[in-house]
């Protein structure tokens, strides 16, 4: 199999995914964990990202930027709500 | 309140337009799938949509005089009104990505609710609820890209002609199924559920107990009973099967042993999921047909009784939580006398969750009970019995503790018409469903999930 | 809207839509309680009779509801229904009378009377159930209804009590499920006919249908107290007098008996259930039961307790019946289903009174009794001489039928010895407390004397019922030839299961 830029990226995307998920599992702190998760969905999107080439000169298939785009939505609310809950929760461990 | 109700209204018309002309499909904005979404109604899905707005109706009414201080109550209703809206959409949806996006907003919506609860232990809850959610998602999502990767399409509608056995399908499902097991509790990955649920405000709890955690079951049966049907073999079901059999042996035993009542419940819906997965074996088991359409309608059943009795019962715990001011059992002397509304609310969703006529849950079981017999599958038998004397168990106990007669400051006759909601949810589940069950068969059943082609 | 679809369930509700109201009602309203009670009683006393004339005329009334695909909620009026209905009916309404009574100034009435008639809702529904799915539910909802019952005083001994009840009655239910499910699987919808069903369809395991019966039998066997399954028993007597004479002489003891005939007569047939030797188990069983109630009740002071084993031992006498093969043995053990529930509810009743009126709850309290409570005293006589088989009191009769029975089956070397041995045992726990009530002569204090009002004894809606029914229970053995009486009725239902 040609080692091709696409398939590149595409294995960097299940690689980023999978030290995610590790991350997420063994991660103590709060932060690391949420960075963890952002890590794996990187990884997801890099994925997507990948399989949207469709060959030179082609213009990208558009669906997976689609999901790309509202996933990056979706990851940063996440991630904002996560941050949030753990500012709160250190403002009462300080009560 | 005027939304749900009016939610409430269009589903019921959604409903009968099912029920009369079949499955409802609508392309979004006018796109053809492909490109555009879907949404599609067929029995299964119009008949959750009706329970969740019933339940979100009851504890949206008893929301109302729940909440204490103001800056909460405002909190609340945006939050909850955009968790109905993510459930409703994710019942709706035939397409992938939507399911995706819903889901997440639907578990984002609802750790928000959950960290309304007052105090550490809350935020805690639904921090861990928040992480794993998320990975449970990303699992989901990676799946949806593989689907992507080997098919090209996303459309539920399109996939069913186009899916068949293989590596990619076989990991992309997996990847899925891990993500909403995760998301629905099912032992082992159930650890985060209990805190969660009890901890969060009773209303709250209600909508997560009842109709959240039923979303990723629901999309476990869209999956492994529909869309990916033809690719598995029986026997992975089985899987899923024994982890639900151990789910209701453990939830149930733990919930024997919860010291606090909204424990018990959260605990006892680790239990009533887990019959809800006893069913995906039978139900791989058994060809198209009279058998399996009836067995199919139990499992619906079984779920429709499960939302009305749990969140009746988590509405009654927060009545009593109030007045008590606790929520410890062993303490809960005299609340029979002063909140009688309220204990017969409990006496009847304690029956559906038991099993016991003539809730739905009672034929749900028997017909459960009968199909794994009838198909020699006699290991879920016990699993079932043991479950259901458990629960007896742990609700007689509690029944027990509310009528005894501890003399303390002798609580007043205090019941008003805040009990009013969660009682209606009770009877629901113990009577409607109960003498009413063979509509939910006839509408459920024939051919709910043949997810035929024409578009 | 024809009256053979709905009368089964109109007398089903005739005491269901009483019950709910009453669990409304504020605990000041007794005379409005009251109302509510008897109203509901006698207005299925009058349905029952109703059905009674129907039936003997050979018109079916049926009621039919379909809850899932296969399974239909059916009320069905046949010759045992009726039976079992009218016993249910009738002393429904005389322990309402007692138990407004026994009750006066207890509180959490309303709640009492509330389940009291689920109580008997349930018991009727069982008896008129139409097929095994129906009966189970029925048998489910009397456990949920009696359980509040049990436990009414609220002391700790009393949830205690029920607690152990509860968990009897639930695995025996949870054992009646299974088998009746798999029985479903097997056989298809289990519509009860005279004469069974199963034996009329094909390919059917027989050692399959051994386990399916010993699992329908276990379930039935708690509530119908066969040994070892009896334990709840004497914990349940915590109850309050009415609640130990229903459930002792009607309801859940009844029921299980109740069941056990049905699963033998309409759903096995007895001809193929002795075919598959089910039979020989479930006689000896019965045997055992009754000779070792018996002994146990010799050693109770406690007269409830005493009481209790007798009921232990007593209902056992309706399983033999039923394990004998042939119908005169049918006949004695149906009707002793009649002639117990009468006999035992006096024998209750009188022990209520004492209870209430003098603070008597051992026997060893009984001296003299009789002279200061001759009417109860009276009852109680003629109560414990019917369970020792003494003409003319009822139970004369029933042991009478089960021992010809026993002699027409070929069955008479071991089933005469039982019998024997068991009067002998009733009379031997029995007349000493006759003995007690009558010759000996009063200690000087009563453990707690309630005050004597006017010349009655006791309370009036104390002392009422407990004669009446012993007046039954002599009248049933009197006029047992006369139309319409237990005996006869029994008689037809044996002629009708054997025609098959």
């Amino acid at each position: 199999m040609i080692l091709t830029a696409e398939l590149i990226y595409a294995l960097t995307g299940v690689g980023l995914f999978g030290m995610g998920l590790r991350g997420a599992l063994l991660r103590r702190s709060l932060l690391g964990r949420i960075l963890a998760i952002n890590i794996c969905g990187a990884g997801v999107f890099l994925l997507l990202v990948a399989i949207s080439y469709t060959g030179p000169g082609v213009a990208p298939d558009a669906l997976p930027h689609a999901l790309v785009l509202t996933g990056i939505v979706v990851a940063v609310s996440a991630t904002a709500l996560a941050l949030a809950l753990g500012r709160r929760l250190r403002e009462t461990a300080r009560e | 309140m005027l939304t749900t109700l009016s939610t409430l209204l269009a589903t019921g018309l959604l409903l009968w337009q099912v029920a009369h002309q079949g499955r409802q499909i609508h392309a979004l904005g006018g796109w053809d799938p492909g490109l555009g979404i879907a949404l599609r109604a067929d029995p299964l899905a119009a008949a959750l949509l009706l329970m969740s707005s019933l339940v979100a109706l009851a504890a949206g009414w008893y929301a109302t005089g729940y909440f204490t201080d103001d800056a909460r109550q405002s909190r609340f209703w945006p939050i909850w009104l955009s968790l109905i809206t993510a459930l409703h959409a994710l019942f709706l949806s035939a397409d992938l990505f939507n399911l995706y996006v819903t889901l997440e907003l639907l578990g984002l919506s609802a750790v928000a609710l959950a960290a309304l609860g007052a105090g550490r232990a809350a935020i805690e809850a639904s921090l861990r609820y928040l992480t794993v959610g998320l990975l449970g998602s990303m699992a989901f999502l990676a799946g949806v890209a593989l689907i992507y990767i080997r098919y090209g399409t996303l459309d539920m509608l399109s996939l069913s002609q186009l899916i068949h056995p293989g590596p990619a399908t076989w990991l992309a499902l997996g990847l899925m199924s891990a993500g909403l097991m995760l998301k629905s509790a099912l032992f082992p990955l159930h650890f985060w559920l209990p805190p969660a649920h009890a901890n969060a405000p009773a209303p709250v709890s209600a909508a997560l107990s009842a109709l959240v955690v039923k979303a990723a079951v629901y999309l476990m049966m869209r999956l492994w009973l529909d869309l990916f049907q033809p690719t598995i073999s029986p026997a992975a079901s089985w899987l899923l099967g024994l982890l639900g059999a151990t789910a209701v042996l453990w939830g149930s035993w733990s919930a024997l042993r919860a010291q606090r009542l909204k424990l018990l419940a959260a605990y006892s819906t680790v239990a009533q999921l887990g019959y809800l997965f006893i069913f995906f074996p039978l139900l791989m088991a058994l060809p198209a047909g009279q058998p399996r359409d009836a067995a199919f309608g139990a499992l619906v059943l079984m779920a429709l009784t499960h939302a009305f009795a749990k969140s009746a019962l988590f509405l009654a715990a927060g009545t009593i939580q109030q007045h008590a001011g606790h929520d410890r059992i062993a303490d809960l002397g005299g609340t029979a006398r002063a909140l009688p509304v309220t204990t017969f609310t409990l006496a009847l969703a304690g029956a559906a969750l038991i099993g016991l006529p003539p809730s739905g849950a009672f034929l749900a079981k028997w017909q459960l009970l009968s199909t794994a017999i009838g198909l020699g599958q006699w290991i879920w038998v016990p699993a079932v019995a043991i479950g259901s004397l458990l629960a007896a168990a742990y609700i007689f106990r509690l029944l027990g503790y509310t009528f005894g007669t501890r003399d303390r400051d002798a609580l007043a006759l205090v019941d008003g018409y805040e009990s009013l909601p969660a009682l209606l949810l009770a009877i629901i589940a113990t009577a409607v469903l109960g003498l009413g069950a063979a509509l939910v068969w006839q509408f459920v059943a024939p051919g709910a999930l043949v997810t035929e082609a024409p578009l | 809207m024809n009256l053979e679809s709905w009368l089964p369930a109109l007398i089903v509700s005739s005491s269901l839509l009483p019950g709910l109201l009453i669990f409304l009602l504020r605990e000041e309203k007794h005379r409005l309680r009251t109302i509510l009670n008897l109203f509901g009683a006698v207005t299925k006393l009058v349905l029952v009779g109703m059905m009674i004339w129907g039936v003997f005329h050979e018109r079916v009334f049926e009621t039919r509801w379909t809850l899932a695909p296969g399974l239909d909620l059916v009320l069905h009026a046949d010759e045992l229904s009726v039976l079992f209905v009218t016993l249910s009916t009738v002393l429904w309404l005389v322990t309402t009378v007692y138990a407004i009574g026994y009750l006066e100034n207890a509180p959490h009435r309303s709640r009492f009377f509330g389940f009291f008639s689920l109580c008997v809702t349930a018991t009727v529904g069982l008896a008129l159930a139409g097929n095994l799915f129906t009966f189970v539910i029925f048998y489910e909802i009397l456990t949920l209804a009696t359980y509040p019952l049990v436990a009414h005083k609220g002391t700790p001994e009393a949830v205690r009590g029920a607690r152990i009840y509860l968990t009897y009655t639930l695995a025996g239910g949870m054992l009646l499920l299974i088998g009746a499910i798999w029985l479903r699987t097997l056989a298809g919808p289990l519509d009860f006919a005279q004469g069974g069903i199963l034996s009329d369809i094909e390919g059917l395991d027989t050692t399959t249908l051994s386990w399916v019966f010993l699992l329908l039998i276990s379930g039935l066997g708690v509530k119908a107290a066969l040994v070892p399954l009896h334990g709840w028993l004497p914990q349940a007597m915590v109850a309050p007098a009415p609640v130990s004479a229903l459930l002792h002489a009607v309801a859940v003891v009844k029921a299980g008996a109740f069941g056990i005939v049905r699963v033998v007569y309409d759903v096995y047939g007895v001809e193929f259930a002795d075919s598959l030797d089910l039979l020989a188990p479930l006689a000896v069983a019965a045997a055992i039961t009754i000779i070792y109630g018996s002994v146990r009740a010799l050693t109770q002071d406690h007269l409830k307790k005493r009481l209790a084993y007798s009921t232990v031992s007593q209902v056992s006498y309706i399983a033999l019946g039923v394990a004998i093969v042939g119908p005169i043995a049918t006949v004695g053990g149906l009707v002793h289903l009649v002639h117990q529930g009468v006999m035992k509810i006096t024998l209750f009743f009188a022990a209520g009174n004492y209870a209430e009126t003098l603070g008597i709850h051992k026997v060893s309290e009984m001296n003299g009794v009789g002279r200061r409570m001759p009417g109860t005293t009276l009852a109680f006589t003629i109560g414990a001489l019917g369970m020792i088989g003494i003409p003319p009191v009822a139970g004369f009769i029933s042991k009478w039928y089960i021992g010809l029975g026993a002699v027409e089956a070929g069955a008479a070397e071991w089933v005469m010895p039982v019998l024997v041995a068991s009067s002998l045992l009733n009379a031997a726990y029995f007349l000493p407390i006759l003995y007690r009530a009558w010759f000996c002569k009063a200690s000087d204090e009563w453990p707690a004397a309630a005050p004597r009002n006017g010349g009655l004894e006791t309370d009036a809606l104390l002392l009422w019922p407990p004669v009446a029914t012993a007046a039954l229970a002599i009248a049933a053995g009197l006029f047992a030839a006369a139309p319409y009486s237990p005996l006869e009725w029994a008689e037809l239902i044996a002629e009708r299961e054997y025609r098959q």
